[in-house]
């Protein structure tokens, strides 16, 4: 296993009160995403825990993507990844952040 | 150590009235001035249906009886010897696990109904065949000789993919998942485990003393150091 | 109102079950993933891990019955239970005394005990198996839904056995050792595990139904586990919960060994069809269920 978390700067969240969500099942190629709230408000947290070790530096390209086309401003991000493909994660931290953005 | 050398060290040769049979036994024995019931399996035996309704009839008739005859129910002493279920299709097609469920049913029952149960392993405890019933007992004390596991380490590094040496190394230090009674002390799941030169009659009337109808191996596990978790993960379910 | 499009629960993860199967957004989950109490054991052989250890429970309504919920996650170590799992089954059923909701709802779909901390998972199917003993004797009825590709199998086999109603889809299997295990040990012969008709015809819903282990079969479809949960609420809600007495575990005992009797020599689920009646035995395993529901209280 290979354990890791990044930190980012971001604009400031724009709205409070939201509610962790869960997207994703840790399964073979596949992953899980907790989006919870983080107290500070322009920071963006994303810890990943992956069973794929050696792959640090496609995760940092990948998450820095993400975090810039996203408000992820007072957003904490976990992920328990299985060996998914980058497109994989894209989809599931795109799932996850909708789904905690819209409360559903 | 034969089962009938066993019965004899437990309730004195001449105390006991049981029927041995291939893998099956039933019958009484006195233990100081009141009568137990003794229901059990020796020889390793692979449960399958025919075992299973043998067990689950012969816990049934003991509640009856008792229940006939008005007097306090007697203590049920289950002696456990199994290599676990029966691996057949046949016995698949019938829902063995519904047979095993009854079993736990009919334990369950004589509990309810005022029942003291024991489950003494005096050989093997393996897998579904021990969650059938011995570990439905109130109180479960194993022999020194007692094998308990779910499955030995071979098969568990096939099955897993963790190399054969590594599950060993870590057991030495967890009592998580490698075979032995010993974990299943620490975990909270046996209850006691007598040594050899010990009094095993004497042993099996205290047993029956303090054994209790509530379940607490989760906390016994916790106190014993062998399961940290299970304790408080159900209790912050139980009232969060 | 139902959905148009029906929603695989075979396909469907543990989360979305629960969310399609209660009434939308009633559902409120103890020890959340967010309390991150994942299997240290798991971590110790380098294992993946999950926030929610494979089973999420909590509490919910459906059709404005009080329920408790479990769903395990087939996907995840394929249901397995270990140590923090098992005590979550355990704290929900514990619940149950103490809340007294309309049932509990286990949504069944494992393997049974999770090798990499067996010893744990042993012990916890057992403690899962004296709580729905209690929690039944406390008047709460537990009711199994079976439909994912884990089935019930190992220990949550016998646990679903124990449970007072077990709805399955034909997708669905019950039994006690997997297939895998029976070829591996007894051969080939005994039980060839790649032939999936065959494996179906022995331990799936349709068998399951035929032989009364389960007590109902449904499509697989959210919507309807969702329809026969509901009917089965409004009927326990209307008279409390006989608790199992030795002349009703008696009769059981006799179901269970005239089947066995019956039925000696099987080897085969064709052989429990042609007993339940069913004439066109190449057929069943592709009748509808309606139709198969309806052929086979017809010839009861």
């Amino acid at each position: 296993m290979e354990h890791f978390t990044l930190s980012y700067t971001t604009t400031p969240r724009l709205q409070e009160g939201h509610l962790p969500r869960l997207c994703g099942v840790v399964a073979s190629g596949n992953l899980e995403v907790l989006v919870e709230p983080l107290d500070a408000a322009d920071l963006c947290l994303i810890e990943v825990n992956t069973s794929a070790p050696g792959f640090r530096v496609i995760w940092e390209a990948l998450l820095s993507d993400f975090v810039e086309r996203n408000q992820v401003g007072g957003v904490q991000i976990s992920i328990n990844d299985a060996g998914a493909t980058p497109a994989v994660v894209g989809l599931r931290l795109d799932q996850a952040l909708d789904a905690y953005r819209s409360g559903l | 150590m034969n089962i009938n050398g066993l019965l004899d060290r437990l309730f004195g040769p001449g105390g006991h009235s049981i029927n041995i049979g291939d893998n099956f036994l039933h019958g009484s024995a006195v233990m100081g001035d009141r009568q137990v019931a003794v229901i059990g399996t020796h020889e390793h035996a692979a449960i399958d249906t025919a075992l299973a309704l043998e067990v689950s009839a012969s816990i049934l008739r003991v509640i009856r009886d008792d229940l006939g005859r008005g007097c306090s129910p007697r203590p049920v002493i289950f002696m456990v010897d199994t290599q676990g279920q029966a691996l057949s299709r046949h016995e698949e097609l019938l829902c063995l696990n519904g047979y095993f469920a009854h079993v736990a049913q009919c334990v369950d029952l004589a509990r309810r109904n005022g029942h003291r149960t024991i489950s003494l392993i005096h050989g093997e405890a393996v897998s579904g065949g021990f969650l059938a019933f011995g570990l439905m007992a109130d109180r479960v004390c194993a022999l020194p000789e007692a094998q308990v596991r779910v499955m030995d380490l071979k098969a568990m590094s096939r099955i897993t993919k963790i190399p054969y040496d590594r599950l060993v190394d870590l057991s030495a230090d967890s009592p998580v998942f490698a075979p032995g009674a010993e974990n299943y002390w620490r975990m909270g799941a046996v209850h006691e485990i007598w040594s050899a030169e010990a009094d095993w009659r004497s042993c099996l009337g205290a047993a029956l003393e303090i054994a209790d109808a509530g379940d607490k191996r989760a906390l016994l596990g916790l106190e014993r150091g062998g399961r940290l978790h299970a304790a408080p993960i159900a209790q912050l379910v139980a009232s969060a | 109102m139902t959905n148009v499009r029906p929603t695989s629960f075979f396909e469907a993860t543990a989360r979305g079950r629960v969310a399609k199967l209660v009434d939308a957004g009633s559902f409120r989950e103890f020890c959340p993933p967010r309390l991150r109490r994942t299997s240290p054991h798991l971590a110790r052989l380098n294992a993946p891990v999950a926030f929610d250890d494979g089973v999420a429970v909590g509490s919910a309504t459906l059709e404005g019955y009080k329920i408790l919920i479990a769903a395990q996650e087939g996907k995840f170590n394929g249901g397995a239970v270990g140590e923090v799992h098992g005590a979550k089954l355990v704290g929900l059923l514990d619940r149950g005394i103490r809340e007294r909701p309309a049932a509990v709802l286990l949504l069944v779909d494992s393997g049974g005990v999770r090798l990499h901390e067996a010893n744990a998972g042993l012990i916890a199917i057992s403690e899962i198996m004296r709580g729905v003993l209690r929690t039944q004797a406390a008047g709460v009825p537990v009711f199994a839904l079976v439909g994912g590709a884990c089935g019930a199998f190992g220990g949550m086999g016998i646990v679903t056995r124990l449970c007072n109603e077990i709805i399955m889809s034909e997708e669905g299997r019950l039994g006690l050792s997997g297939p895998e295990v029976i070829e591996t040990v007894k051969g080939v012969e005994e039980f060839d595990s790649r032939d999936r008709p065959l494996v179906w015809r022995v331990t799936g819903g349709k068998v399951r139904r035929a032989l009364g282990e389960a007590t109902y079969l449904v499509d697989d479809d959210i919507d309807s586990f969702r329809s026969v949960t509901a009917e089965l609420l409004c009927r326990y809600g209307a008279k409390p919960l006989a608790v199992a007495d030795i002349d009703e575990v008696t009769a059981e005992h006799a179901r269970l060994a005239e089947r066995a009797g019956r039925f000696a020599t099987a080897r085969d689920g064709r052989e429990i069809f042609q007993a339940s009646g069913f004439v066109d035995l190449d057929e069943v395993s592709l009748l509808p269920v309606a139709k198969f529901n309806q052929q086979l209280l017809e010839y009861i």
